[in-house]
């Protein structure tokens, strides 16, 4: 067997084929995505409030991923079209979700609307864990239910 | 295959065998079959990205819920299935690396710490989901939590119910335990004043059966619709935890072909292939953790 890597092809029959990312390149990104993780674990020690956590946590995943598809995946060392396919998928998700969050937000005042002000008549059913009532007097632990909640 | 000019004895005289008809060389069907391979890689990503999108619209219009049930998640096991499944898409890449120098023997050591590290990983699945199974902490009316959150990491110790997820017994308020010794099915963590879900009897009552008994739940839960969290986070581990299974199927028939050497430095594609696969499994799982585990 081929004793080392040599940049030839040994012969023409056992032409080399794919892109030869060297094994430190490898440990090195290994190493750089086990830092992110402690990383983006530790991180949740503070609290930046909701959405600046949230975007910390998936820039850091972001590069996590990044780093995983250029180098264990060689996508930088493939050609264009390979990382086209990839960035092309995703931007199709991303357009997918983003349309639809936009979408979904958007009626939500209906909602808070409905919720705040039902129309005559409406009565809401029943949940067990609906939050209480304004002022439900506070029952007795074992009483029986007598669903004192919206 | 490649049906070559040459006889299958002298594979290394002129034409190489696995060379098919309609590509040049070698090369190029390599670079053809990774295109391939991501373009199926692709479709995978549209899968996912539909449970992601459920994920967000959820998360957005309910962050509550998402606030209050990672709480029942162990940061700490769902970090180590991280740091595994991130070490063993090292050893696949690693093992093509050995694959395209022909070290067959490295090949094998890296396919099978690979293999290991993803059995490793439905190990730790498995003790989440058993713990979850047993907890109540299921989709939809199945959502039936004997414990409060932060009580996920002694899954050895006590709460086993009798049989799994059994609906809380009733009589169990918080203020009784104190005095009575808990029932046989609530653990010690059930005296714990700060908890207030295992009276809570069921999941909304739309999906109560008719003529199910009430529920006894005295106090509100803190938070709505908690099943939906588990609902998707059940979706999104489940389907990561097949394409896991699939590709430890690959891996281990990988394996196979690399202990009888079928895998040369002119001829590794079925491993090049396979470890995009891996990678890619791996590189959901990077944000699969941070949306499920870590939510602050």
């Amino acid at each position: 067997m081929a004793e080392h890597a040599s940049t030839h092809a040994h012969s023409a029959s056992d032409e080399h084929v794919g892109h030869r990312v060297p094994l430190w390149v490898l440990a090195a990104t290994l190493a750089a995505l086990l830092a992110l993780t402690v990383l983006t674990v530790s991180v949740t020690a503070w609290n930046f409030g909701r959405a600046v956590n949230l975007w910390i946590a998936m820039i850091i995943a972001t590069v996590k991923a990044t780093l995983v598809a250029l180098y264990f995946m060689h996508v930088r060392y493939d050609k264009p079209i390979v990382g086209l396919i990839l960035v092309g998928s995703l931007a199709f998700v991303a357009l997918f979700i983003g349309l639809t969050l936009m979408d979904a937000v958007e009626y939500q005042t209906y909602l808070a609307d409905f919720r705040d002000s039902p129309p005559p008549g409406y009565s809401p059913p029943e949940m067990p864990g609906e939050r209480p009532a304004p002022a439900p007097p506070a029952t007795p632990p074992s009483a029986p239910p007598t669903d004192g909640g919206t | 295959m490649a049906s070559s000019s040459t006889t299958a004895a002298e594979p290394h005289a002129g034409h190489p065998p696995r060379l098919a008809h309609q590509f040049d060389t070698p090369a190029q069907q390599f670079e053809s079959v990774v295109q391939g391979m991501w373009l199926f890689l692709a479709t995978e990503i549209l899968l996912f990205g539909g449970l992601f999108c459920a994920y967000a619209v959820y998360r957005a219009n309910h962050p509550e819920i998402f606030e209050y049930a990672h709480k029942y998640l162990d940061t700490f096991w769902g970090a180590v299935n991280t740091v595994i499944l991130l070490c063993s898409s090292f050893t696949m890449a690693a093992g093509v690396w050995a694959a395209q120098r022909g070290r067959r023997v490295m090949l094998s050591v890296m396919l099978a710490l690979t293999l290991l590290g993803g059995l490793g990983f439905l190990g730790i699945k498995y003790v989440e989901y058993k713990h979850k199974w047993e907890a109540g902490l299921l989709w939809g009316r199945h959502y039936q939590p004997l414990y409060p959150p932060g009580h996920h990491g002694e899954d050895a110790t006590p709460h086993t119910p009798a049989s799994p997820a059994p609906a809380p017994p009733p009589p169990a308020p918080p203020a009784v335990p104190a005095e009575t010794p808990p029932p046989a099915a609530v653990s010690a963590d059930a005296a714990d004043p700060s908890w207030n879900l295992h009276a809570f009897d069921s999941g909304p009552r739309g999906l109560l059966l008719p003529g199910s008994a009430p529920p006894v739940a005295s106090e509100p839960q803190p938070v709505r619709n908690v099943h939906i969290f588990f609902g998707i986070y059940f979706c999104m581990t489940g389907l990561h935890g097949l394409h896991v299974i699939a590709g430890l199927i690959v891996i281990g028939w990988l394996l196979v072909g690399a202990v009888a050497g079928r895998y040369s430095g002119g001829y590794f594609t079925p491993v090049e292939v396979g470890g995009l696969y891996w990678h890619l499994v791996d590189l959901i799982w990077i944000y699969l953790f941070p949306l499920l585990y870590l939510i602050h």
